[in-house]
C-alpha cells in the first residue's frame, strides 16, 4: 500500500466515521416513528371505546415521546420558576390533556395512510417527513421532530403543514396560564380535570 | 436621485405595506393591532355563531355532496385564470402553464368547471394569489391583521385579500348580468368548507381558552409554511431559550 492509497483509505474511513451516527440516527429516527405509527394506527383502528383510546394515546406519548422537553417548550418561559415537582406534574398533565384533545378526533383519522417519506437534520436531531392521507382528502405533511436521549430516540414536537404542536399549544397554554393569573398548579388541576 | 427614490419606496412601505418590519424574537407574534384585532375577532365570531355556522349546516345538509363538490370546483375554476396571472407576475411559468392547462380542460371536458378531470391528468389545482405575489417581490408579511369577514391576515396579505377580490380577469370577460356567479360560487364554496371542517372550526371557536390567540397561532404558521421556506421568517423555535435536559437544574438524583 503506498502513501497516497492510505490517506484515501484512511480519509474514507474518517468519512465514514463521521456520517456513520448521523445515519445510524436517521435510520434510528425512523424506526421510531414507523413503531410509533404503527401503534396509533393499530389503536385507532381497533374499535375501542374512546377512553381506552385515551389511555392508548399517553402509553404512546411515553414510549416514544420526550414528553418532558416538549412540556419545557410547551411552557415557555414560566418553566424556569417552576420547581421540579411542578416540571413533572405539568409533563404529566400535558400528556393527558394531549391525549384526549387530539384523541377526541379519532374518527377522522380512522383508515388513513400514514407513509415515512424521508428523513433530515436539524439543529435538535432529526425530522421524519411522512405523509399522511385521510379518506377523501388529498395527502398533507406530517414531521416529526425527533431527538436523542441517552442513545434513544424521541419525538419532541409534531409539525402538521408547518403548524407545531408544541407553537401552537405553548399559545393555548399561555393563554389559560393567564386567565389562571400564573398559577401553574391551577393550569395543572386544570389540565387533567378537563374531560 | 438614487437616495430619494430609496427614501420614497421606505415612506411608501412603511405608509402603504406597512409591512417592513419586523418581530425583536422569533418566538413571539407581530401583532401591534391586537386590540382592534380583537374587536374585530369578536365580530367574526359573531358572524360565525349567527350566520355562517347555521348557513352552512343548513347548506350541508339540503344540498348533497356531489353538488357541493361541483359548487366548490366550479368557483375554484373561475379563479384558476387569477391564480394563472399571479404566477406570470411571480415569474413562475411552469405554474402558470399548469393553470392554463387546467383551466382549459375543466372548462371544457369538466362542463364549465362543475368537474375536476385535470386533477386526475396530473394537473391538481394550485391555488396563489396577490398576496404570495407580494411575498415573491420582497414584501414581508407584516403586522398580524384580522380582517372582518375574511379572517386571520396580515398587513401583507390583506393587500393581496383585496386585490384578489377585484382582480379576476375573467369578470372583465363575462356579461355585467353575469357579475354575480363568480361572488355566489366563493360564497357558497365558502360555506362547503365551513360544513366540512365543521368540527375543527368549532373547537377552534369553543374549545380553546382564547380564540383569538388560537387562530393567530394557527394561521401565521400555515400562511409561512404554504409560502415556503417559512415565508422567509426565522423559524419559531419554542426550545430556544431552554437547555437540553428540561429537568437538568432541579434534578435531585
Amino acid at each position: 500500500m503506498d502513501r497516497r492509497q492510505f490517506i484515501a483509505l484512511t480519509g474514507a474511513g474518517a468519512l465514514a466515521f463521521a456520517a456513520g451516527p448521523v445515519a445510524a440516527q436517521a435510520a434510528q429516527a425512523e424506526q421510531l416513528v414507523t413503531a410509533a405509527v404503527n401503534d396509533i394506527t393499530r389503536s385507532i383502528n381497533s374499535g375501542k371505546s374512546a377512553a381506552a383510546l385515551y389511555n392508548d394515546f399517553e402509553t404512546i406519548f411515553e414510549r416514544y415521546g420526550d414528553v418532558g422537553y416538549s412540556a419545557q417548550g410547551v411552557m415557555g418561559r414560566p418553566w424556569r420558576e417552576m420547581s421540579n415537582q411542578q416540571r413533572r406534574a405539568f409533563a404529566d398533565a400535558l400528556k393527558v390533556y394531549l391525549s384526549r384533545k387530539y384523541g377526541r378526533r379519532f374518527r377522522e383519522f380512522q383508515g388513513a395512510e400514514i407513509n415515512v417519506m424521508n428523513t433530515r437534520e436539524i439543529r435538535r436531531g432529526t425530522e421524519v417527513v411522512t405523509s399522511v392521507k385521510l379518506r377523501g382528502s388529498a395527502p398533507f405533511e406530517v414531521l416529526f421532530r425527533v431527538r436523542d436521549v441517552n442513545g434513544q430516540p424521541r419525538f419532541y414536537d409534531l409539525v402538521i403543514e408547518g403548524i407545531s404542536l408544541v407553537v401552537t399549544e405553548r399559545a393555548e397554554i399561555g393563554a389559560k396560564l393567564d386567565a389562571r393569573r400564573g398559577d401553574v398548579d391551577a393550569l395543572i388541576a386544570d389540565l387533567r380535570a378537563a374531560a | 436621485m438614487t437616495l430619494r427614490l430609496t427614501k420614497v419606496l421606505i415612506v411608501l412601505c412603511a405608509g402603504v405595506l406597512g409591512a417592513c418590519t419586523t418581530p425583536d424574537t422569533p418566538v413571539e407574534v407581530f401583532d401591534p393591532y391586537e386590540k382592534t384585532n380583537r374587536k374585530v375577532h369578536n365580530f367574526n365570531v359573531g358572524l360565525d355563531r349567527a350566520l355562517l355556522r347555521p348557513t352552512s349546516t343548513a347548506y350541508g345538509v339540503v344540498v348533497p355532496r356531489p353538488v357541493r363538490t361541483g359548487v366548490s370546483n366550479f368557483a375554484n375554476n373561475i379563479d384558476t385564470p387569477r391564480f394563472m396571472l399571479n404566477d406570470l407576475a411571480q415569474g413562475n411559468i411552469v405554474d402558470a402553464g399548469h393553470n392554463f392547462m387546467r383551466f382549459l380542460v375543466n372548462t371544457t371536458l369538466g362542463v364549465g368547471g362543475i368537474f375536476d378531470p385535470a386533477t386526475s391528468f396530473g394537473l391538481e389545482t394550485r391555488r396563489t394569489g396577490f398576496g404570495e405575489t407580494l411575498h415573491v417581490w420582497g414584501t414581508e408579511e407584516g403586522a398580524y391583521i384580522e380582517l372582518p369577514v375574511f379572517g386571520p391576515s396580515n398587513e401583507r396579505d390583506a393587500i393581496g385579500t383585496v386585490v384578489d377580490f377585484i382582480s379576476n380577469p375573467l369578470s372583465a370577460t363575462i356579461d355585467a348580468s353575469d357579475d354575480w356567479i363568480p361572488p355566489t360560487a366563493n360564497v357558497m364554496d365558502r360555506l362547503g368548507d365551513r360544513y366540512d371542517f365543521a368540527d375543527t372550526i368549532d373547537s377552534l371557536f369553543d374549545d380553546s381558552e382564547d380564540s383569538y390567540i388560537s387562530a393567530r397561532i394557527l394561521y401565521i404558521q400555515n400562511r409561512r409554511f404554504e409560502l415556503g421556506g417559512n415565508g422567509g421568517n426565522a423559524e419559531f423555535d419554542p426550545f430556544a431559550e431552554f437547555d437540553d435536559d428540561p429537568f437538568a437544574e432541579f434534578d435531585e438524583e
